[in-house]
């Protein structure tokens, strides 16, 4: 990495262009006089030079050097798993019926999770960001316990709410007898295990969008006639897009990799409630390595995907 | 009519007792004071976006006091003048009227004539991040003012600017004066502004509001 030379380049000094050397070396070209008068360096030695430039040589090295090293982490790991498997492996394990049966459950599952995380983030995202309210750390704080709680924690209190005995009354019966609706073992216990992680990040974007975005814009707003909720949609939401996007892959791709709640509180039975993540765990369990490697790289290829298009919708947006 | 009658606001340990004047029907009263006095809170209070813990505020002889800001008709120019990022310059003049579920024809014409009072005609289908200073104040303006608010009230509107372009707005505010005769309360520390554009001056000294000749 180097360092930009000084440039003279169109330096007027007293209506006149100074020659151009396009390096500092050659500074000596021009008027000292006139130079000193007009406040700007005398002199440069080229030794100097070298020895600034040199001198930044530790910090991009020490900054470069830690930094790559994550990076190549990621390209190493991708590396390995293209080198494992073969074209005919990937091409085995997808046309497979089971596996793309939980392909598409992946597909739905965590378009659903990440949007309904949208949904209720940006209002939660919102409060925390612009009120102050009793309780208010109380709530933050529950905000986050989805993100540190252990996954098969978080998918055995689901189990237990679902399950839990209040007198006679029981959630999980209760939709399933009343709304024809059953949870646990089923596809909406996936979407459901899904969200709840997916949502505390939705939650966490939002919150630090809505910071972001000066509040006195609402205020003069409902200066000029808007209500609380027309302030809100007609001036902070539009602002927060970019904040939306970003949530909403987010959560998505949290929704993708989310394996320990789904296992306890939707379980893996195959053709039913087995998304990609638990394929590559039933997969390894039955010893057949190249084809967990296989919906591996599905699923790298699906997060990349998902990330690219919701950056083109980012730029046309913009746009 | 702006008129404050022992209005007390308590904000944290910042707090102001007892703040009453009054400006008068169609007069541009600069309130004057040091940094950290208070004078944005009373603006503030004044747009029902701050809470009175006691006293009373009348806009136009209507105690206002819990209104709601969007009832209150006020113009109000914050000093960070807070232009709306998503909206270009003929928007932020639609905006108020918008609301009121204004017509096309209205849209156009009080655009059409708020963008020739204040110069901004050339400027209407521009975004407002690549608006000079002087501009960008005089859009915060018209958004104000495009609603025919019964008050105007600006929170040191020229505090950031150049001093060249300082006496443009000078000028614009004296046109606007003109132009529209809305009574305005004008905050600032600037004596040379409080000169060129004040039909009357005021100090906020430690919580209370004197009259300066």
């Amino acid at each position: 990495m180097r360092t930009r030379p000084y440039s003279k380049r169109n330096w007027t000094v007293r209506g006149t262009i100074c020659t151009q050397t396009g390096r500092l070396g050659g500074v000596g070209l021009m008027s000292e006089s006139i130079l000193e008068q007009s406040g700007q360096p005398t002199e440069f030695r080229t030794t100097e030079l070298q020895q600034r430039r040199h001198a930044d040589l530790p910090f991009f090295l020490v900054m470069g050097g830690l930094s790559a090293t994550f990076v190549l982490l990621i390209v190493l790991l991708l590396t390995a798993d293209l080198l494992f498997t073969s074209v005919a492996d990937f091409k085995a394990a997808l046309l497979r019926p089971e596996i793309q049966a939980a392909f598409r459950l992946t597909l739905l599952s965590c378009t659903v999770a990440a949007l309904m995380s949208l949904w209720v983030a940006t209002p939660l995202g919102y409060i925390l960001a612009r009120y102050r309210f009793p309780g208010r750390w109380l709530v933050d704080t529950l905000v986050d316990i989805p993100i540190i709680l252990p996954p098969l924690v978080l998918g055995l209190s689901l189990l237990i709410l679902f399950h839990l005995k209040l007198g006679d009354w029981e959630l999980e019966s209760f939709l399933r007898d009343r709304l024809g609706l059953p949870v646990t073992y089923q596809w909406p216990a996936v979407v459901l295990a899904q969200f709840t992680v997916a949502c505390a990040f939705a939650v966490r974007t939002m919150r630090v969008t809505f910071e972001q975005i000066n509040p006195r814009c609402e205020d003069v707003a409902r200066t000029l006639g808007c209500s609380r909720s027309q302030a809100f949609l007609n001036i902070a939401l539009p602002q927060a897009w970019r904040g939306m996007l970003t949530a909403t892959t987010l959560a998505w791709a949290r929704s993708l990799g989310e394996f320990g709640p789904i296992m306890v509180f939707a379980g893996a039975t195959r053709m039913r409630t087995e998304v990609l993540s638990t394929s590559v765990f039933l997969e390894l369990s039955v010893g057949q390595l190249d084809s967990a490697v296989a919906v591996s790289l599905l699923m790298v290829v699906m997060a990349i995907a998902v990330l690219l298009i919701l950056r083109a919708v980012g730029a046309r947006l913009q746009a | 009519m702006i008129e404050l009658k022992q209005v007390a606001i308590r904000s944290g340990s910042f707090s102001l007792n007892s703040v009453s004047f009054r400006v008068e029907a169609g007069q541009y009263a600069v309130l004057m004071g040091k940094t950290g006095m208070g004078k944005t809170t009373i603006l503030e209070a004044i747009c029902g976006l701050r809470r009175v813990a006691s006293g009373s505020i009348l806009i136009r002889s209507t105690d206002v006091t819990r209104w709601s800001p969007s009832d209150r008709q006020i113009g109000y120019v914050p000093q960070d003048l807070a232009l709306f990022p998503t909206l270009n310059v003929r928007e932020h003049f639609e905006f108020a009227l918008r609301l009121r579920q204004a017509s096309t024809m209205e849209l156009k014409l009080r655009t059409a004539e708020l963008s020739e009072v204040l110069g901004v005609s050339h400027l209407l289908e521009r975004r407002i991040q690549g608006l000079s200073g002087g501009e960008a104040q005089r859009v915060a303006l018209g958004r104000a003012l495009a609603a025919r608010p019964a008050v105007l009230l600006l929170d040191e509107p020229l505090s950031a600017l150049d001093q060249a372009t300082r006496n443009e707005m000078h000028e614009w505010l004296l046109k606007v004066k003109q132009a529209t005769g809305v009574t305005t309360l004008h905050v600032t520390h600037n004596l040379e502004e409080a000169e060129a554009l004040a039909d009357r001056r005021l100090v906020l000294d430690k919580g209370t509001i004197v009259e300066q000749s």
